[in-house]
């Protein structure tokens, strides 16, 4: 694929991070395109973004009213079928009330907004978004982390499931890549900074790759998921031939 | 007919509560040592119309299934009634 990714980048009322998003998209000469949540096609897309924010203000639960936005059944239909879809933040909020991914994100366990840089160790390179090109399991990389509801939890035996199919792709870590409790910003059990559905095309994460993508920023981790998208796009036949 | 449905939405057992432990902190702080646990939760007031008692609680059962309540984490349960004259007011 020689052509720009093309991106649709969902806004809902409250969301807060697009236009980051819109912007390193701009940087990289990616076609990304805005597109409002009560819109109910996406047009040519080869990747979702699902950014950070406080869509619909968070009000009943994180996530909870956006997954019934108009656009959420063009996502999922996406999503079903094999689409890149990465949901940061808020957007991994939404990914996980909309059943797109399991588990849910509770308030942070000290009720603080934990706005700040964080280590996170590659735990499994897997699908568009972490392609094993770009990123090797036991890589230590740093991006932002801006929440007050991230503390990951689900039950038991759907962690086990997680752990045991290699689903869980981020952890929170010390620099050294050790994964401490101290390190744990928001009580995430067993420390989960990001999981991807079973197929690997859905990526959901705590931190913020976009506000990672440019040195002027502080960093540029954040690029090395977007690199991924660009390698896997490339590597896609698929996308060729409805880009052709 | 109208109907209030009170919904109670907590979170499941054993799931860690940081609201409901500091507020237990706060009430620990102003002498009531005797409490041990509080947990938080969300009361939502619903006025909605139904044709009669069966169809409200079916209403108000597909609700928290679909919105209110999230399964992963939380519990709903409800008090159903018919709206009574005097409670226009507090609704509206």
């Amino acid at each position: 694929m020689s052509a720009a990714p093309r991106v649709a980048v969902i806004v809902f009322p409250g969301t807060w991070s697009d236009r980051d998003f819109l912007h390193v998209a701009g940087v990289l000469g990616w076609q990304a395109r805005a597109i409002w949540h009560a819109e109910t096609e996406l047009g040519e897309a080869d990747a979702i973004v699902l950014p950070g924010g406080f869509a619909h203000g968070d009000y009943l639960r994180t996530g909870a009213i956006a997954r019934f936005s108009p656009v959420m059944a063009a996502v999922g239909a996406f999503a079903d079928a094999g689409g890149p879809v990465i949901g940061s933040c808020n957007g991994f909020q939404i990914l996980c009330e909309a059943g797109l991914l399991p588990g849910v994100l509770l308030r942070n366990d000290h009720l603080q907004f934990r706005c700040d840089w964080q280590w996170l160790r590659v735990e499994r390179p897997i699908g568009p978004w972490l392609a094993a090109d770009e990123l090797a399991p036991g890589d230590v990389v740093r991006m932002p982390i801006s929440h007050g509801e991230g503390r990951f939890y689900a039950d038991d035996d759907t962690l086990d499931e997680l752990e045991r199919d290699g689903r869980v792709v981020l952890r929170y870590a010390e620099a050294s890549g050790a994964v401490t409790p101290d390190a744990n910003p928001n009580g995430s059990l067993r420390g989960i900074a990001g999981i991807v559905n079973p197929a690997g095309n859905v990526l959901g994460l705590m931190p913020h790759p976009e506000r990672a993508s440019e040195a002027e920023v502080g960093g540029t981790d954040g690029l090395r998921l977007l690199r991924s998208l660009e390698r896997w796009l490339a590597a896609q036949p698929a996308t060729a031939e409805r880009l052709s | 007919m109208r109907w209030l449905a009170d919904v109670h939405v907590r979170l499941r057992p054993g799931i860690a509560d940081p609201e409901g432990q500091t507020i237990t902190g706060g009430l620990h702080a102003l002498g009531y040592e005797t409490v041990e646990e509080v947990r938080a939760g969300k009361l939502l007031r619903i006025a909605f119309t139904a044709a009669d008692h069966a169809a409200a609680e079916e209403a108000v059962a597909g609700m928290c299934r679909r919105l209110l309540a999230n399964p992963v984490m939380e519990t709903a349960d409800w008090e159903l009634r018919a709206e009574v004259e005097s409670e226009a007011g507090e609704i509206a």
